[in-house]
């Protein structure tokens, strides 16, 4: 049962029906934030996290790092990559609504940035994962307007490339053959990067104090990157085994 | 190559309307963070979005409604993908003229 379900149970055996004012403020300092909004598949940065200088900051970067990785993905992108790149995206954005249970009371999931730099090459997975971030924000209210630039920093920007380019260096020279625990490990870092990136923009921001939130993050993120590692491993080792082919590493530099 | 992507998307519809009203409804990392230091009340929406929460609006069961939620986004998702590559390709064969 539900927090919010409890103390109706209860509210309405002390005979406290009547006061629904006071039954919503009851839920609210008893359940707190999570259960009193019911929100379920809220995950990246909402709007009123970051200040000012912190979105506007982070959104130029982000407008000119994808300025030039559309032009740098528009000489080698090839016309039988596309549909490659949306079959990506919807299975990125499916298993994102996947939240996967880690320590004490708190869940993670996938964010997919490493999983589509492996199989796409960094900039094409910028591409795939700002679409879905895009999506996110507009449809489904997940992510905010104004933190949009810094979702896609973290996300989109800067965990594919850390953990591609990770991957690529625990794996040696292209063509020394395919290493699971490279994509595990790579994958595993690539999401404590993007979180100790967020811990920074809320530190400046003033919204928290920098190394509270920081150690915060990176204590959580810390599980939730070892999720994010065996599904990256499980499906980047299973497409390896039947479309070996689709590699971007081992066939493009 | 048709035949994969096919999977591929049935796969993707399959994670989002099977798995994802089985998904953990704990906070996860950031909202975990936001609520035990107590910032996760500056947290605003500024749009209203079709489908807030990922739970199709007008369905009461809320795993049906996750589940539908899931299956619109990957249909939208991987159409707008689709056009977005297109886009980015496009530039190639057109050169700088436009």
């Amino acid at each position: 049962m539900s927090c919010r379900g409890f103390l109706k149970v209860i509210w309405d055996l002390v005979g406290g029906r009547q006061e629904e004012g006071q039954y919503l403020a009851a839920v609210y300092f008893a359940c707190g934030y999570q259960d009193h909004q019911g929100v379920k598949g809220k995950m990246h940065i909402p709007d009123g996290f970051l200040d000012l200088k912190t979105w506007v900051g982070t959104t130029a970067v982000s407008i000119g790092a994808l300025t030039y990785g559309v032009r740098a993905t528009r000489e080698r992108l090839q016309e039988r990559e596309i549909p490659f790149m949306a079959v990506m995206a919807a299975f990125i954005f499916a298993a994102q609504m996947i939240n996967f249970p880690i320590v004490g009371a708190t869940s993670g999931h996938l964010i997919g940035g490493v999983l589509a730099a492996i199989l796409l090459g960094p900039w094409t997975a910028s591409i795939v994962m700002t679409t879905i971030l895009v999506i996110q924000a507009l449809l489904f209210g997940d992510g905010g307007i104004t933190v949009l630039g810094a979702n896609v920093l973290n996300m989109a920007l800067v965990s594919p490339f850390l953990g591609y380019y990770l991957y690529r260096w625990l794996s040696g020279r292209a063509g020394s053959g395919f290493r699971p625990g490279a994509v595990f490990v790579a994958a595993w870092i690539s999401v404590l990067g993007a979180a100790a990136l967020m811990a920074v923009q809320l530190g400046l921001s003033g919204t928290i104090n920098l190394t509270t939130v920081l150690s915060g993050m990176l204590f959580w993120h810390f599980f939730i990157g070892i999720g994010e590692g065996l599904i990256t491993m499980v499906v980047v080792s299973y497409l390896y085994r039947v479309r070996p082919d689709l590699f971007h590493g081992t066939t493009v530099v | 190559m048709r035949k994969e992507v096919l999977l591929g998307v049935l796969t993707a519809l399959l994670v989002a309307g099977l798995l994802s009203p089985f998904a953990s409804s704990h906070p996860d990392g950031l909202e975990r963070v936001a609520e035990d230091w107590g910032f996760a009340g500056k947290a605003f929406s500024m749009l209203t979005v079709p489908i807030p929460d990922y739970l199709m609006p007008g369905v009461a069961a809320e795993g049906l409604a996750t589940a539908l939620a899931g299956i619109v986004g990957v249909g939208i998702t991987f159409g707008v993908a689709y056009l977005v590559g297109g886009l980015v390709a496009r530039g190639k064969s057109k050169g700088g003229a436009r």
